[in-house]
């Protein structure tokens, strides 16, 4: 049994800046558990630029991303295992992970930062009709096969959804020659940031289909096409618009599912929206002592938030390894009328830090406000002169509001047009 | 290449006679025109063994279905098969198919079905609690199990294999000539040449008895489709349940499947491409909207995959198998039109043709054949002392391939250099759930071409989703 103060599960952009901040933070000894064969992520293969804008104020590729954090890393005593995949987390806090050098291996931790990410929503996710041929994959799959492998997926291509990996992967694919035919979007909106629209799809002049799905793929062996089709407003495919469309290729950029197996098997509830833990200003969740960062509390747009959040993690475990903890009264947090939810779900009372709270609204607004409330008094109002599904918000609440907010009221935010 | 027996097609029907004549002193040849074995109405279907009350009293349906139900856990216990007796309930819900539980519970009883009970709202809330407040009644029959069709088939074929059965895939039989004592096949694997021949290519055994001549039947392909649901729908319900029958079979079900998820399904349409296994939007709408009637609470938004197979549906009257010698030529054996309950049945079908065509040759049994298929490693369901040991003895098995179904390297190297080894991606998916899980493969999938590729010497380009033109990616970038 080895035995640890803090266990980061998952060494990506999550698990290094939670495991650095602690450490910055006094924590002595620290492992970080990596099931990749490197630190780094999905950073790793996120090869364009765009990465760091809001936390180095410089635009840096996605390993460059990574690397800035793994030197940081490599210059600390924390240690690291990689290809290391962890199998259970008991009650005590002791993880149990397996590698092909160590062979099974025990920690008991004090505090645990869960950091494990997300996955893609596969093909059965949404039921798209007809062949199980070869050629449909997930857009993140297709681009560890052309950024890391050196091969190509596809030459004629259909992306199904506008998040920002099927833009990144619509782009990508054009400039290895292959031919993008289009990119289908179920909503009458966008789901990728306006800045990856602009320079993925409209530069490299590939077409972006709203209210559009695909129905149905066609292709004994290999894909030879799909039926795509105009959706209703109640996202229901229109008889009689259906085309068929050529392609060797459907990749899907359909939504991402924190991957929350671990909390969940650690018995740690879930917030139905976001699919992620319960938390608390630091990231704690409602286990005393683990705490949850990055894309598995909620998926993020930007790895800049990751780090943020991730970072409130890092000193959230050192503070509760020093026993610096809160009095576990809270406030809970609410998003309403157009607003879909709120991380953190709850803050403690006596909180020592302003606390932002981030979220993602319902639809598109133009010209609307966001209106923070406690029961019928208003907080704050801030005008928004857009905002859309896609992108997280976020509005910041002082310590000294928050310890003033009446007992047994929930402090909610709303959209108001 | 000369054998005593070819049996054409490596269904579970194929496999399990295959395994059975290679109890012989016999040279046998298991002749597969797909890239892997279980590939056709094996690879999907419903998947449960059936305690014998739909076929009709003395039909060759009813008295395979009840022997092989008999035989399954047996068969599997030795092929090291998960088998479950979980029972299964056709549920009613109007006095008008309460009456027909009475129907079946007669038919059952004169095919020899054991322990059947017609149960009341009450009995069937007990056993099934979350059954739907609609239902009215229930016949239970506690000898229906479930089991992997393809898991049946790959162990069949492993053990056959290790018994001296030549197990060769990719090798389509394109005609048929007889000279009287031994039949010559040409194969897209060259000519073979065999004194008998058990045809049991599925959907396509009517094009192979056509090439001896015998056009006594054709088959109709009968297309179903279904929902594969997430495990955690599996806690909702414990046994398999049926609607009541109608003309087209027996309806949509809901079921555990041996795995641990919960499969819905199937529809039942005929066809007329036999190699047509697109699921359609309105199959799928189908399921959906009747699926979930038994027990309300499960949700297929929970689906992870939905596919459909084939089933091999004679236009005979009779609407029976097809078993036994053709009248054309008695050296050429049919095992056609396995439908439903095919797989039930299979164990008996496999040992009844074996000891029909040793009968014919007066071939003797052998005093070396093992019926053991050693147990493949499931790291999966082992406990933490058992993993410690299993990595200690080989580090491979420390390191997880497939996070979502928790399959480790070993297994995979397991699975293709197994007699009858994975040679695509679905090969190794089939043999290890690799891929089978929620993510689909999202993650493993490239892991799992990439030691494909450096097992089998390939290029990873050259490596299929399950053969042909399947391929995973095309050339190198520039």
């Amino acid at each position: 049994m080895l035995n640890y103060d803090l266990a980061v599960i998952g060494g990506g952009p999550a698990g290094m800046a939670a495991a650095l901040e602690a450490k910055e933070n006094g924590v002595e000894k620290i492992i970080i558990l990596e099931r990749a064969a490197v630190l780094g992520g999905i950073l790793e293969q996120c090869i364009h630029a765009g990465f760091g804008l809001h936390y180095f104020k410089e635009e840096l590729s996605g390993p460059e991303y990574a690397h800035r954090f793994i030197e940081l890393v490599e210059k600390t005593d924390i240690d690291v295992k990689v290809d290391t995949m962890v199998l259970t987390i008991e009650d005590n806090n002791i993880i149990t992970a397996t590698n092909n050098t160590d062979g099974l291996i025990q920690i008991k931790a004090k505090a645990i930062i869960l950091a494990m990410g997300c996955r893609e929503r596969p093909r059965g996710a949404i039921n798209i009709a007809g062949s199980r041929c070869s050629g449909i994959m997930t857009a993140g799959t297709a681009q560890k096969y052309v950024n890391i492998d050196g091969y190509m997926p596809g030459h004629k291509i259909v992306i199904l959804g506008s998040g920002d990996i099927g833009l990144i992967m619509a782009r990508r694919m054009s400039l290895e020659g292959a031919k993008v035919q289009m990119v289908c979007e179920l909503q009458p909106y966008s789901n990728g940031l306006t800045r990856n629209i602009v320079q993925c799809l409209d530069d490299m002049g590939i077409p972006l289909k709203l209210s559009c799905t695909v129905v149905a793929a066609h292709g004994k062996e290999r894909l030879e096409g799909v039926t795509i089709a105009d959706v209703d407003e109640r996202l229901c495919p229109i008889p009689g618009t259906e085309k068929f469309v050529e392609c060797d290729t459907l990749l899907l950029s359909i939504g991402l599912i924190p991957e929350n197996e671990l909390t969940r098997m650690a018995g740690i509830s879930l917030d139905r929206i976001t699919n992620g833990a319960v938390v608390d200003e630091y990231r704690q969740t409602e286990r005393e002592g683990i705490f949850a960062c990055g894309n598995v509390l909620q998926v993020h747009d930007l790895v800049d938030y990751v780090t943020i959040e991730s970072k409130l993690a890092g000193k959230g475990a050192a503070k509760y390894i020093k026993g610096e903890s809160f009095g576990g009264d809270y406030v809970e947090t609410k998003g309403t009328d157009g607003v879909r939810y709120i991380v953190p779900q709850k803050i403690n009372r006596d909180t020592d830090c302003d606390v932002n709270l981030y979220f993602r609204v319902g639809s598109v607004y133009k010209g609307a406000k966001l209106v923070v409330k406690c029961g019928d008094n208003v907080i704050m109002t801030k005008k928004r002169p857009r905002m859309c599904p896609s992108e997280m918000e976020t509005v910041t609440i002082k310590k000294d509001i928050i310890s003033s907010l009446p007992d047994g009221e929930a402090l909610t935010v709303s959209v108001e047009e | 290449m000369q054998f005593d027996v070819a049996v054409i097609g490596a269904g579970v029907t194929g496999a399990l006679t295959a395994r059975e004549l290679s109890r012989y002193s016999l040279k046998v040849a298991l002749l597969e025109k797909c890239s892997d074995v279980a590939m056709g109405a094996t690879r999907a279907n419903s998947a449960i063994v059936h305690a014998g009350f739909d076929a009709a009293n003395g039909t060759l349906k009813a008295k395979f279905n009840v022997e092989g139900t008999a035989l399954m856990p047996s068969v599997c216990e030795e092929l090291n098969v998960p088998y479950k007796n979980i029972g299964s309930l056709v549920v009613a819900y109007s006095e008008k198919e309460v009456e027909t539980l009475d129907i079946l519970y007669h038919r059952g009883y004169k095919n020899g079905v054991p322990d059947m009970k017609v149960l009341n709202r009450r009995e069937l809330k007990e056993l099934e609690p979350g059954i739907s407040d609609s239902a009215l009644a229930a016949l239970w029959a506690p000898t229906a199990g479930i089991v992997c069709p393809y898991e049946l088939t790959i162990a069949a074929c492993n053990n056959a294999a290790v018994n001296g059965t030549q197990v060769l895939r990719e090798c389509e039989v394109k005609s048929i000539a007889d000279d009287g004592e031994y039949f010559t096949l040409e194969t897209t694997k060259g000519e073979i040449r065999a004194k008998y021949i058990v045809n049991a290519a599925g959907v396509h055994s009517d094009d192979v008895a056509r090439m001896i001549g015998d056009d006594s039947f054709n088959i109709i392909p009968r297309k179903g489709e279904y929902y594969l649901l997430d495990k955690c729908e599996s806690e909702k319900l414990s046994h398999i349940l049926f609607k009541c029958p109608s003309e087209m079979g027996k309806g949509i079900l809901l079921t555990p499947t041996v795995d641990g998820n919960v499969l819905a399904g199937p529809t039942s349409v005929d066809i007329d491409d036999k190699d047509d296994v697109d699921t359609t939007q309105e199959g799928l709408a189908m399921v959906s909207a009747n699926a979930c009637k038994a027990i309300p609470s499960i949700s297929l938004r929970s689906a992870i995959t939905s596919f459909s197979g084939i089933r091999a549906h004679t236009d005979r009257e009779e609407n029976d198998f097809i078993i036994g010698p053709s009248e054309k030529n008695g050296r050429f054996i049919n095992a056609a039109g396995i439908e439903s309950p095919g797989l039930s049945s299979a164990p008996a079908i496999g040992k009844y043709l074996a000891d029909l065509v040793a009968k014919l040759t007066g071939a003797e049994k052998k005093q070396d054949f093992d019926p053991v298929r050693p147990a493949p490693v499931r790291f999966r369901e082992m406990d933490t002392e058992q993993r410690k040991a299993l990595i200690e003895k080989d580090k491979r098995y420390g390191r997880i391939i497939c996070r979502c179904e928790t399959v480790t390297e070993g297994e995979i190297l397991d699975a293709i250099h197994s007699p009858v080894g994975a040679v695509d991606m679905d090969g190794v998916k089939r043999r290890t759930r690799a891929g089978m899980g929620r993510c689909q493969s999202g993650f493993c999938g490239s892991k799992v071409v990439e030691i494909l590729a450096r097992e089998l010497g390939k290029d990873i380009n050259e490596i299929t989703k399950f053969g042909g033109k399947s391929c995973i990616v095309y050339e190198r970038t520039k």
